[in-house]
């Protein structure tokens, strides 16, 4: 955390060598292995049986991270029609600079009532925007959330191609400050004072249950033993790109209902860091950066033909 | 502040637990229910719900709501295990077993205690809205937020809505 220090500001200052060098140096550490995960670190997880597509979250979320004015309503359920999805790999409403969490509607032929899903980031244990930003921007808190200090963001956008959920966005109010804006778990306002977040509060259905990362875990396989047939035996997060801290429970396969079945199992970065490693020169610290994220993308793209050949299961 | 309120809310509906418990000692019935009851949790953004509790007696039992509080035998596989007599509890006020704070720090906290059986019992909003909005699909009952929820001025400002509705 010590390394906050550079700023955007003095980032560029600084000059071409001593900053690369930084950046050699923190990457460095950071690929030296895992970081410890934390033990007591919160979470939530997500249960599509009882959301009911209210989205109070979404109206939530708005107020407390003080988003702009959405361009409807949130008791206007007309955005659900107007991006009809149907499960296809996750089309419909995207979360973006304007909101930090979407819910989408699927209707499946084999369940009688349309299912919804709330996104947002899901806070992974080994953040792939994290361990991509350069200049580290980004940290992961003992309570589990993902932060950022969008004043150190030189706007480069390898977070947003190495997030394997497509979460980081930037505003552009000027040419030369661009923002991350991405759900940060309320973490300024509540997470870090035990409170829970703002869309968890809001939500009527208890679709949202927050706790610590293990019991959720608990809850979730409880969840689906309780009632086999109403759930798949999958909670999804639990490993899914090395494990997220917003989990999910879904009555359908997790790729109907819009999620990216195709995640690895490992963390992200675990495709680059050995790439990363071998790249000791500063002078090629930036092209090599880039390759590195120029194959991070390409895994994605990968997996995602993999999933259109694979056809469906 | 915020606590108050709640504070507040709970003894709405404890005062409906204080007219049905002067009838201990027996099963209650539908004649021992309150007519209505106030139900004021979500006040910030939504105008008290009346309840309409006798209306409600005569459509569903008092176990497919109190579970196995109200004397009578639970329906739920799950209650079922442990709790089998049907006797009446020492409450059968919802908000007497699911907190209002369900996930504050020291409500969380309380879940650590190995002996505890119900780890996940649902906060009260949680409770009321699961069991009601589940009946209410089954049944056919009004679903939508605002059939039984009117929106104050602060709920229309939260949700953008009404007057607070963003120019077309
Ligand atoms: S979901 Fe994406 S943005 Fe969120 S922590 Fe994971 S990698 Fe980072
Ligand atoms: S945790 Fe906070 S920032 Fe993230 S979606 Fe919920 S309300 Fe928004
Ligand atoms: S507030 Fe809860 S029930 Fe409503 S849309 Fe969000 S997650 Fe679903």
């Amino acid at each position: 955390m010590k390394n906050k220090i550079i700023n955007r500001r003095s980032f560029i200052k600084g000059g071409f060598g001593g900053t690369a060098a930084t950046v050699l140096s923190l990457k460095s550490a950071r690929a030296a292995g895992d970081f410890d995960h934390y033990p007591d670190s919160m979470g939530v997880i997500v249960d599509l049986n009882r959301c009911v597509g209210c989205r109070s979250c979404e109206a939530a979320c708005n107020k407390e991270q003080g988003l702009p004015e959405p361009e409807k309503p949130f008791n206007d359920y007309s955005v659900f029609d107007a991006h009809e999805s149907g499960g296809h790999g996750g089309a419909g409403r995207r979360t973006d600079e304007t909101r930090y969490t979407v819910v989408n509607k699927y209707e499946l032929p084999e369940i009688d009532h349309p299912l919804y899903r709330k996104s947002q980031c899901n806070h992974c244990l080994e953040p792939a925007c994290l361990t991509s930003c350069f200049v580290n921007a980004y940290t992961k808190t003992p309570e589990g959330a993902v932060i950022y200090n969008a004043d150190v963001c030189v706007g480069c956008r390898t977070c947003m191609i190495a997030c394997p959920f497509y979460i980081p966005t930037f505003k552009y109010s000027s040419a030369f400050s661009p923002r991350i804006m991405k759900c940060i778990f309320c973490y300024d306002t509540r997470l870090k004072e035990g409170r829970p977040p703002a869309c968890v509060e809001a939500c009527p259905q208890e679709a949202l249950t927050f706790g610590k990362r293990v019991d959720l875990l608990e809850i979730g396989r409880k969840r689906i033993r309780q009632n086999p047939g109403g759930y798949v035996n999958h909670i999804y997060g639990e490993n899914e790109a090395g494990g997220t801290a917003w989990m999910y429970l879904s009555p359908v396969d997790f790729g109907e209902a819009g999620f990216d079945v195709h995640v690895p199992h490992e963390p992200v970065i675990n495709f680059v860091r050995d790439f990363l490693s071998i790249v000791p020169m500063v002078l090629v610290i930036w092209p090599a950066l880039f390759a590195g994220f120029h194959l991070l993308a390409n895994r994605k793209e990968q997996n995602k033909h993999h999933h259109i050949d694979g056809g469906e299961e | 502040m915020l606590i108050t309120k709640k504070r507040g809310i709970v003894w709405v509906v404890a005062m409906g637990v204080v007219l049905l418990c002067s009838a201990a000692g027996r099963a209650l019935d539908q004649s021992d229910a309150p007519e209505s009851v106030t139900i004021g949790l979500l006040e910030e953004l939504y105008e008290p719900v009346e309840f309409d509790h006798a209306g409600h007696t005569e459509m569903a039992e008092c176990s497919d709501c109190h579970h196995h509080t109200a004397g009578t035998v639970t329906q739920r596989w799950n209650c079922k295990k442990c709790h089998t007599n049907p006797l009446e509890g020492d409450t059968v006020s919802c908000a007497d077993c699911h907190s209002p704070n369900r996930f504050d720090s020291q409500y969380l906290a309380t879940l650590d205690n190995p002996e505890l059986y119900h780890v996940e019992k649902p906060g009260l909003k949680g409770a009321y809205h699961l069991n009601c909005v589940g009946c209410h699909q089954e049944q056919g009952g009004p679903t939508g937020c605002e059939d039984c929820h009117a929106m104050t001025e602060a709920g229309e400002q939260r949700f953008n809505a009404g007057r607070y509705s963003p120019a077309p």
